[in-house]
C-alpha cells in the first residue's frame, strides 16, 4: 500500500486548531487542521519522549506537545529550534473536503526510520 | 523589492536590534552594517574579564563574520560613516562610497571621556573602551611596571584589577572620597576599598590630577597637592559620553544624546537610534540591559508591527572583579520619605542595605554576598509590597522557605555536577557550558537552550544567578513588565483590563483588539485568554476547548504513556460502599493497572485509554460519582478530618463544613489549581495551613487561612481572620476565591499572588469591606450557576465525541 492515497475522513471531522488520530498498522498518525483549514499529518509521537502530538495545542502551523512543551512544525515534523528532532510527516491530499492520506512518510526527516 | 536598512555601528545595541528584526521578519529588509572596529560583534561588557585573563576575545564574540553571511547581512567593518544626506537618504563612507537607505539606525554607542589635562595626548594615555585598548594594556603590562588608573568608578576599578592580574603595580586616583560613589554608599565603598587594597591595589582619594608628565611617552602623574606617581601607562576611566558627533553634524536633534521617543525614533522619522548614544526621556544609559530593551522595541517598529513602547529602564550594577561581589540598584541613598534596612557583618565582609518607601524596595546596595541581588531587583521592579516578610528580607530569599533550594544558594561554590533544574535534570555545568558556547545572555535564552527553569520554575532564581555569575553582572534581565508571551507586548493585567473595559467576549476579539502579532496565539497565551474571558463573562459561553490544555479538554490527566487517569470527586474526602463498589467494578472491567489513593483524599484509576473514558465515566455516574476536576486549573479537593462527630478533640463539624465548601465551589475554574481543607481542631490533621483556603476550627468559631500551598515551594498560609459561624465561612470562601479568580495572573497560585499584592490588600477587600465581600461572593455564585455541570455526564452521553474517538481505523 506504499503510494496509495487512503481516504481518512472529512475536513469537518477535525476541529479547527485541533487534531484527530488515524490508527494505522504501524502506529497512530495525527491529522491536524489549522485555522486556515490546512491539513497536515505527523506520526503521533513527539521526537522528545514520544508524547502524543495529536493531544497538543495547535497554533499557527505548529503544535505544542502536551508532555514537555516541545513545539513541532506541522509541515515538516521538525522540532522548533533550539530543540532538535523530527516526527515523520505524511503526505495529505485534499479532494474538496475529503482528506486523503499516504502511509509513505515524506523523506525530509533524516533521524526517523 | 525589499527596503534597505543601514545600521551605523556594529556594537551590541545595533546588532541586538538586527537580531530582533530577524526574529520577527527575515524578509523585512536588506541590511547593511557599518562598523568602525575591524571585528564582528563582541560583548563589550566582557572586556574586563579579557583584560584580567579570565576570558579570551573569541569567547566574547557574539556574532562572528559567518553570522553576517548566514543572515544575508552586508558588513563593512573598519569603515566609518562621515556624513548622511538625509534628503537623498544616503550615507557617505570615509572611502568616498555612498549607500542609499529607506530606514537608518544609528547605534554609535559612546566614547570614553578624556579629561583635557596637560599631557592627556602623550603616548601611553589610553581609555578603556574597546579591544584595541585592551590590547594596548596587555602590551604595556609586558614591558612596564607601574600603571595609573584615573577614575575609581566601575570601569576604572575593573581596568585596575585587570592590569594587576597582568602583573602591573596599579594606583587608582579617584576624585571623590567613596569608590564607585554612583553605585555605592560610603560603608560599602569602604569595604570595597579594603578588599582591593588587600589585593595590592593602591588607592588615592580624594585625588585630583593636575597633569600628566612625560617626554613623548607618559612618565608620571602629578596631583594638585603636589604628589607625584610614577606611571608608564595611564588609563582614563572617568566616564563615557554618548557618541553624537555624526547625528549632530547632520542636524538630527541631540541634547546629551540623540533624542528619541518611546519608539526609538529620532526627530527624523526615517532615522532610529538605540544604545548608549541615545537620550530617552532625559536619561542616557551605559549598561547592557536597557540596550536590549531598546533593541526589542526598535525592531518591533522597524518591521512595522508598531505596538511596542520603551518606557525607560531600571538598572542594576555588579562589579566584574573575581572574588569581589557587590551589587547596587535603584535609589540607594534615600531621602526623608524613605526608610533604611541595614545588615552588616564586618568580620565576614558582608553588608546589605535596602531603601524602602511605602514598604516597597526603592534601592539596594550589597557587598560581599550578592546572591540575593536579583531577588531584590525583582522586588524593586515589580514594586512588590514587602510588609509580610519585612523582618526577614535582609536575610535573603532562602529565608522565606525556599524549600529544597535554600542551602544551595551559594552558586559560585556549587560543583559543576550539582543539579540546578530538578525537573529536567540539568546540572550547573550543563547551564554554564550552554551559556558559554551559545553566548546566552537572557533567562529566556537559557530556558530555550537548556530547558532549565522552563518547567516548574522553582529554580529560576538559581538560573538567573548562574547567568549573572557566568556572563557578568550586566546580563539582560526581563523587561520591567513581562508580556504574557511572545505573541503580544501586553501584560496579564493589561489584557484583563482590556477584556473588562472593552467587553471582549472571546479569544478572537481579545487578540484582534490587543493586536496580537501571531495569527492564533500560542500554547501559552490561548489558555490564559480563554480563562480571562470566561472569568469575566461567565454567561457568554465563550469556552474554547481547542485553547485548553489536553487535560482540561479531555477532562482527565494525560500520563507519560499517553493514557489517562480518572479521579472521581469524593465530597469532603468521604465515600460510600456503593461508590467504592462502582470504582472497583470499573477497575476490574477496564483492567486498570494502578489504583492509587491521592493526597486529596480520593481514589485515582491509572492507565485508561482515551477511548475508554466516556464509558468509564458513564459507569461511575450511575453510582453518583462525578468529575473530581483533578486535571484542571480548578477547584480540586476539600480535605477534611472527621471533626467533632468522632474525634475526641474536635471542636466543630469540620467534615460537613468541608462537604458544604466543596458543594459550593466545585466546577469553578481558577487561574491555577485551587485546594481547600477544613480541620476540626488546631491539631490540623487536614493540613489546612498549606492550602489555598483553609479552615481551622476552634472552640469559639473558625480561623480562615489563605495563600498556602505544598508542592514546589511550601508556603504556610496567612491568617485572614476568625469568624463565628459556618455561614460566614462559606461567604468568605466564595469572596476570596472570586477575588483570586478575578485578579491573579493565569498560572499564578494564591501563594505567589498574595506575596505580590500583599495580605493587607486582601484583608482590606474581603475582611474590612463587608459590602465588597458580599458583592464578590455574589459574583462567584453567578459564575457557578454556569459552571456546575458534570462534564463527565455530558461526555458519557455522547458530547464531544470527536475528542475521544479516532477518525479512522486502518487495518494491516
Amino acid at each position: 500500500m506504499s503510494n496509495e492515497w487512503i481516504e481518512v475522513g472529512n475536513l469537518n471531522d477535525i476541529p479547527q486548531l485541533g487534531a484527530r488520530v488515524v490508527n494505522a498498522p504501524d502506529g497512530d498518525i495525527a491529522v491536524f487542521r489549522t485555522a486556515d483549514d490546512s491539513v497536515f499529518a505527523l506520526r503521533d509521537e513527539c521526537p522528545h519522549k514520544q508524547g502524543p502530538l495529536s493531544q497538543g495545542i495547535v497554533h499557527g502551523d505548529r503544535v505544542t506537545c502536551p508532555l514537555h512543551d516541545w513545539k513541532i512544525n506541522l509541515d515538516s515534523g521538525s522540532a522548533v529550534a533550539p530543540d532538535v528532532g523530527c516526527a515523520a510527516s505524511y503526505p495529505i491530499k485534499m479532494d474538496g473536503e475529503i482528506i486523503f492520506l499516504s502511509l509513505t512518510p515524506n523523506e525530509d526527516c533524516p533521524n526517523h526510520d | 523589492m525589499k527596503e534597505k536598512l543601514i545600521v551605523i555601528g556594529n556594537g551590541m545595541a545595533g546588532m541586538r536590534t538586527v537580531e530582533e528584526i530577524l526574529k520577527l521578519d527575515t524578509e523585512a529588509y536588506d541590511i547593511t552594517v557599518f562598523g568602525a572596529e575591524p571585528y564582528g560583534n563582541y560583548n563589550r561588557i566582557m572586556l574586563s574579564p579579557v583584560l584580567a585573563g579570565d576570558k579570551t576575545i573569541e569567547e566574547i564574540m557574539i556574532n562572528d563574520e559567518q553570522w553576517y553571511v548566514d543572515n544575508d547581512i552586508t558588513l563593512h567593518k573598519g569603515k566609518t560613516i562621515v556624513d548622511i544626506d538625509r534628503k537623498a537618504r544616503k550615507v557617505i563612507v570615509d572611502d568616498g562610497s555612498e549607500h542609499e537607505y529607506d530606514r537608518l539606525l544609528i547605534a554609535t554607542g559612546s566614547n570614553p571621556f578624556i579629561i583635557p589635562l596637560p599631557g592627556h595626548d602623550l603616548d601611553g594615555v589610553i581609555a578603556f573602551r574597546d579591544i584595541n585598548d585592551v590590547d594596548m594594556m596587555i602590551d604595556a603590562a609586558k614591558n612596564h611596571q607601574h600603571a595609573v588608573v584615573i577614575g575609581g568608578g566601575l570601569l576604572g576599578l575593573e581596568a585596575a584589577n585587570g592590569l594587576m592580574q597582568q602583573g602591573m603595580k596599579v594606583t587608582v586616583l579617584h576624585l571623590m572620597d567613596t569608590l564607585m560613589e554612583r553605585q555605592m554608599d560610603s560603608v560599602a565603598g569602604k569595604m570595597l576599598r579594603k578588599s582591593l587594597e588587600e589585593r595590592g591595589m593602591e588607592i588615592l582619594m580624594p585625588a585630583s590630577t593636575k597633569e600628566i608628565v612625560g617626554d613623548g611617552h607618559v612618565e608620571k602623574v602629578v596631583l594638585e597637592d603636589g604628589r607625584e606617581i610614577e606611571a608608564s601607562i595611564v588609563v582614563m576611566a572617568v566616564g563615557i559620553r554618548p557618541n553624537i558627533e555624526l547625528a549632530e553634524k547632520v542636524g538630527i536633534h541631540c541634547e546629551r544624546g540623540i533624542v528619541v521617543n518611546d519608539t526609538m525614533q529620532t526627530f527624523d522619522p526615517r532615522v532610529y537610534s538605540v544604545g548608549e548614544c541615545v537620550q530617552h526621556r532625559g536619561e542616557t544609559y551605559g549598561l547592557v540591559a536597557p540596550l536590549f530593551e531598546m533593541a526589542k522595541v526598535c525592531a518591533n517598529h522597524l518591521v512595522q508591527h508598531g505596538i511596542a513602547l520603551y518606557e525607560g529602564s531600571v538598572t542594576s550594577t555588579k562589579l566584574k572583579v573575581t572574588g569581589i561581589d557587590l551589587f547596587s540598584a535603584g535609589d540607594f541613598t534615600g531621602d526623608e520619605d524613605t526608610e533604611e534596612l541595614v545588615f552588616q557583618d564586618a568580620s565576614r565582609g558582608v553588608y546589605r542595605k535596602l531603601v524602602l518607601a511605602d514598604n516597597k524596595v526603592k534601592g539596594a546596595v550589597m557587598y560581599g554576598d550578592t546572591i540575593d541581588g536579583s531577588w531584590y531587583f525583582d522586588l524593586m521592579r515589580d514594586e512588590t509590597d514587602v510588609s509580610d516578610f519585612r523582618e526577614k528580607i535582609l536575610f535573603g530569599q532562602s529565608h522565606l522557605g525556599d524549600s529544597g533550594h535554600g542551602d544551595e544558594n551559594r552558586i559560585a561554590m556549587m560543583a559543576d555536577t550539582a543539579e540546578i533544574c530538578g525537573c529536567n535534570g540539568i546540572s550547573k555545568g550543563d547551564i554554564v557550558n550552554s551559556i558559554n558556547i551559545n553566548k546566552l545572555l537572557t533567562l529566556e535564552e537559557v530556558r530555550a537552550h537548556t530547558k532549565a527553569s522552563s518547567s516548574c520554575g522553582s529554580c529560576t532564581g538559581l538560573v538567573e544567578s548562574l547567568l549573572a555569575h557566568t556572563v557578568g553582572g550586566d546580563y539582560s534581565v526581563a523587561p520591567h513588565l513581562k508580556p504574557i508571551c511572545a505573541c503580544t507586548e501586553h501584560t496579564h493585567d493589561e489584557i484583563r483590563g482590556a477584556i473588562k473595559t472593552n467587553e471582549l467576549k472571546s479569544i478572537r476579539a481579545t487578540m484582534d483588539f490587543m493586536e496580537w502579532n501571531t495569527p492564533d496565539g500560542c500554547s501559552k497565551c490561548r489558555p490564559a485568554l480563554n480563562y480571562y474571558v470566561m472569568c469575566q463573562y461567565p454567561e457568554a459561553g465563550s469556552d474554547d476547548s481547542q485553547s485548553r490544555f489536553i487535560n482540561e479538554r479531555a477532562h482527565a490527566n494525560i500520563q507519560k504513556d499517553a493514557t489517562y487517569s480518572v479521579i472521581p470527586r469524593m465530597w469532603g474526602g468521604g465515600t460510600t460502599p456503593t461508590e467504592l463498589r462502582a470504582i472497583a467494578d470499573v477497575a476490574d472491567k477496564y483492567e486498570v493497572k494502578t489504583v492509587h489513593v491521592t493526597g486529596g483524599q480520593r481514589i485515582a484509576l491509572y492507565g485508561l485509554t482515551k477511548q475508554e473514558l466516556p464509558q468509564v465515566w458513564g459507569e461511575l455516574n450511575e453510582a453518583g460519582l462525578v468529575s473530581g476536576h483533578a486535571y484542571g486549573k480548578a477547584l480540586r479537593t476539600v480535605k477534611t478530618c472527621v471533626g467533632k462527630e468522632w474525634c475526641r478533640f474536635g471542636t466543630q463539624d469540620s467534615t460537613q463544613l468541608g462537604i458544604d465548601l466543596e458543594k459550593m465551589t466545585w466546577g469553578s475554574w481558577t487561574p491555577h489549581k485551587y485546594k481547600m481543607a477544613a480541620s476540626g481542631c488546631p491539631r490540623n490533621c487536614a493540613e489546612a495551613t498549606i492550602k489555598d483556603f483553609g479552615v481551622v476550627c476552634v472552640d469559639s468559631g473558625y480561623e480562615l487561612h489563605v495563600g498556602g500551598n505544598g508542592g514546589i515551594k511550601v508556603r504556610v498560609t496567612d491568617l485572614l481572620c476568625t469568624v463565628k459561624t459556618a455561614d460566614e465561612v462559606l461567604e468568605y470562601a466564595a469572596a476570596f476565591m472570586q477575588i483570586y479568580r478575578e485578579e491573579a495572573h493565569y498560572l499564578e497560585r494564591t501563594a505567589p499572588w498574595i506575596e505580590r499584592v500583599g495580605l493587607a490588600y486582601v484583608k482590606e477587600h474581603i475582611v474590612d469591606d463587608k459590602d465588597n465581600r458580599k458583592v464578590l461572593a455574589a459574583r462567584f455564585h453567578f459564575a457557578q450557576s454556569f459552571a456546575q455541570d458534570d462534564p463527565w455526564e455530558a461526555r458519557a452521553k455522547g458530547a464531544e465525541k470527536h475528542e475521544f474517538e479516532s477518525m479512522k481505523q486502518l487495518n494491516a
